[in-house]
């Protein structure tokens, strides 16, 4: 699905992120913190967003490419207003999570790693949220949800529609 | 800040919180000491944890209340760099998120290295499925990591440190934030702590999910800006580390120690543990245990203490089938091992490691090649594709693995798994890649029969793996119908009060028959 990045409607926004990015200019090993917060507040790494790091942070666009595309927090497509975490850690595992995920799926109509068209609901596989002893859970948005069952599905989501 | 002001802070403070909690019930006091309450923490002793529960995290005078800041201010005032570091050298104190490298050693090793510039990280990447030690720490006893490194960047000469967490654990972020920033308003952070002369600053850096970033080099790599890669191991970190210069690794657990170990002495930190372990270890004893949560016990505690007297044993009274410790790069411990005393040498006799401390439970309902698949699965995912033998050995591994739970596989592919496992392990160049197959290598050491039953009978001893198993209704039948109404195929079929079948061919296991089936003690939805 293509997403088209807004630059009117974004405008103050990328004033804030153009007045951070001149903040940490000077700071070793900017680029991370640059690209997080852009994370932060366009919710994805706008193509457009990408460029003006690259002119500020004198970092060439390639170079940037290869780091968004190593860590798993980073997407190129927007994020869903509400970020569906399903833990599959260890110990989530073993309580079913993998039913959980699957359930949240199927209500949803898209998979892991896809955002709703109506940029709703975003669903992402987690790697273990640290919350072991509530397993499974379910984190959304930075909500947690502790042992979650699977027919509590349809009812979290009902409660964020 | 002074020493009058800290010890008035704490005149001031401490039995005030000590009343409160003994009025809500939540602590006793041993010998004076401040205990949390319950059977659970009575088979404990927790030094890393010692403030947990008992502080508010965001009140740096309670954290001075209960003796913080004072080994810092002893170390500034009557300490030699030197003598710090003989002090954590002779405690013995070993990394704990891992690898189990003596803290002093390394310290020794950029202390006597001669650099401009040093920095000291603090590696709170804990990306371990199944542990949330550090999580903790972080987030209900922030001070004893930023004094810890105070103590560690003044014992190296490195007036500059770095905390590294991880993106997911955004509470623990905002501690650490608001920690930072009161250390720094009474000057126990900054220029010229209790006038000694010592500058200190920490920044927080947070990673971005990648689970390679919790190994030292790669994390170096990340917070330079780069892909978290590991780099070549030609120099050591102590001596060419961040942007170049001289640079300590710890782990948060570690720096948790350090400030008991200068206000107790080495000697006392050695009397606790074993002889080459010393000391505690925090553990999070999780998956399919009764009493799941954080447990700090001395190095050395038998297994089965764990297991049983503090986590109370599987759930639901299931038969307890073995443990998994440090997660993908661990292995599992069967039954027959449950008496192993659990410090760094012991572990790793029997395959498995120390690893940062996760523990996760499993009873006789999981299947071992499940676990060894699911974190094969992620080692291929979180293995960074530097090196070979780890980006195509895991996933090669994983293959195979995959086949032997659809009940594809043959006796032949079990030995290509052994010695696929070898070479990943032998030829990878970090511990990621390393320690990948130590799941596959343990399981196969001491679960031969189920994998064999996988291949040959083709069957799944724990009932687990989907294509391995069938579903069926005994004569226990009551025709209640509600499997049928349940079953999202419409493979039962059968009428009110009418004992039910289900079609195998259009059965595709989901198992919400046997969940719903409500027939006692023993189900009527049978699973062969």
């Amino acid at each position: 699905m293509e997403y088209t990045f807004d630059l009117e409607k974004n405008k103050d926004k990328l004033t804030e992120y153009k007045d951070f990015l001149k903040m940490i200019k000077a700071t070793n090993g900017a680029l991370m913190p640059a690209l997080q917060k852009a994370q932060e507040l366009f919710n994805y790494l706008p193509k457009e967003v990408l460029k003006i790091v690259s002119e500020e942070l004198r970092i060439p666009l390639a170079e940037i490419y290869g780091v968004a595309t190593f860590y798993a927090q980073f997407s190129f497509i927007p994020k869903g207003e509400n970020q569906i975490s399903v833990c599959l850690g260890t110990a989530c595992y073993v309580k079913g999570a993998q039913a959980i995920l699957e359930e949240f799926e199927k209500e949803l109509g898209i998979k892991q790693g896809e955002t709703t068209s109506d940029l709703k609901f975003s669903i992402n596989e987690a790697r273990c949220l640290g919350d072991c002893s509530k397993a499974p859970v379910v984190m959304i948005n930075s909500t947690l949800f502790p042992l979650v069952k699977k027919k509590d599905v349809k009812k979290i989501l009902e409660d964020l529609r | 800040m002074d020493k009058n002001r800290l010890i008035s802070i704490k005149e001031e403070k401490r039995a005030k919180i000590i009343e409160n909690l003994l009025q809500n019930d939540l602590i006793e006091l041993v010998e004076d000491k401040v205990v949390l309450k319950g059977d659970y923490y009575k088979n404990q002793l927790r030094i890393a944890l010692r403030n947990c529960d008992i502080i508010n995290p965001f009140d740096i005078e309670e954290y001075i209340a209960f003796d913080g800041y004072l080994a810092l201010h002893n170390v500034l005032t009557n300490l030699s760099q030197r003598e710090v570091v003989d002090i954590m050298k002779n405690s013995l104190l070993r990394g704990r998120g891992g690898a189990g490298f003596p803290t002093g050693k390394k310290w020794e090793e950029a202390f006597t290295f001669d650099a401009d510039q040093k920095y000291i990280i603090c590696n709170a990447d804990e990306g371990d499925p199944g542990a949330f030690m550090d999580r903790s720490i972080l987030e209900k006893d922030p001070h004893s990591v930023l004094e810890g490194m105070a103590i560690g960047g003044y014992a190296i000469g490195a007036n500059k440190g770095f905390i590294y967490v991880r993106a997911e654990y955004p509470q623990a972020v905002k501690t650490l934030k608001h920690a930072i920033e009161e250390a720094k308003t009474l000057g126990l952070l900054g220029k010229d702590i209790f006038k000694s002369g010592f500058d200190f600053d920490i920044e927080l850096r947070l990673g971005s999910g990648a689970f390679v970033c919790g190994e030292g080099t790669a994390l170096i790599e990340s917070i330079e800006g780069h892909r978290g890669m590991p780099r070549p191991k030609l120099q050591r970190t102590a001596h060419v580390g961040l942007w170049g210069k001289p640079t300590i690794i710890n782990n948060v657990e570690t720096f948790a120690n350090v400030a008991p170990i200068i206000l107790n002495g080495a000697e006392w930190f050695r009397s606790i543990g074993t002889e080459k372990s010393p000391g505690t270890k925090v553990f999070s004893l999780v998956g399919k245990i009764e009493n799941a949560g954080l447990v700090e016990v001395p190095m050395g505690t038998k297994l089965r203490d764990i297991v049983f007297d503090i986590g109370g044993g599987c759930q639901n009274n299931k038969e307890y089938k073995a443990v998994q410790t440090g997660g993908p790069s661990g292995g599992c411990i069967p039954k027959e091992y449950l008496d192993v005393a659990v410090d760094f040498e012991s572990l790793a006799s029997i395959g498995s490691i120390m690893g940062s401390g996760g523990m996760v439970v499993m009873d006789e309902n999981t299947c071992m090649m499940d676990i060894a698949k699911y974190f094969l699965e992620f080692s291929v995912d979180e293995s960074c594709g530097k090196c070979i033998p780890c980006r195509e050995g895991t996933r090669r591994m994983y293959e195979i693995l995959e086949l032997i739970t659809e009940g594809k596989a043959q006796m032949s592919d079990l030995e290509e798994l052994e010695n696929l496992a070898h070479v990943v392990s032998d030829t990878s160049l970090c511990g990621l890649g390393q320690t990948a197959p130590n799941p596959v290598i343990t399981t196969l050491k001491y679960y031969k029969d189920e994998y064999i039953a996988h291949i040959v009978d083709k069957k799944c001893p724990a009932k687990s793996c989907k294509p391995l198993i069938t579903y069926t209704i005994s004569d226990k039948c009551i025709g209640c119908t509600l499997c049928k109404k349940n079953c999202p195929v419409d493979a039962i079929q059968g009428e009110l009060k009418v004992k039910h079948s289900i079609d195998i061919e259009k059965c595709i296991k989901c198992g919400s028959c046997y969940e719903v089936c409500p027939v006692k003690p023993v189900k009527a939805v049978e699973i062969y």
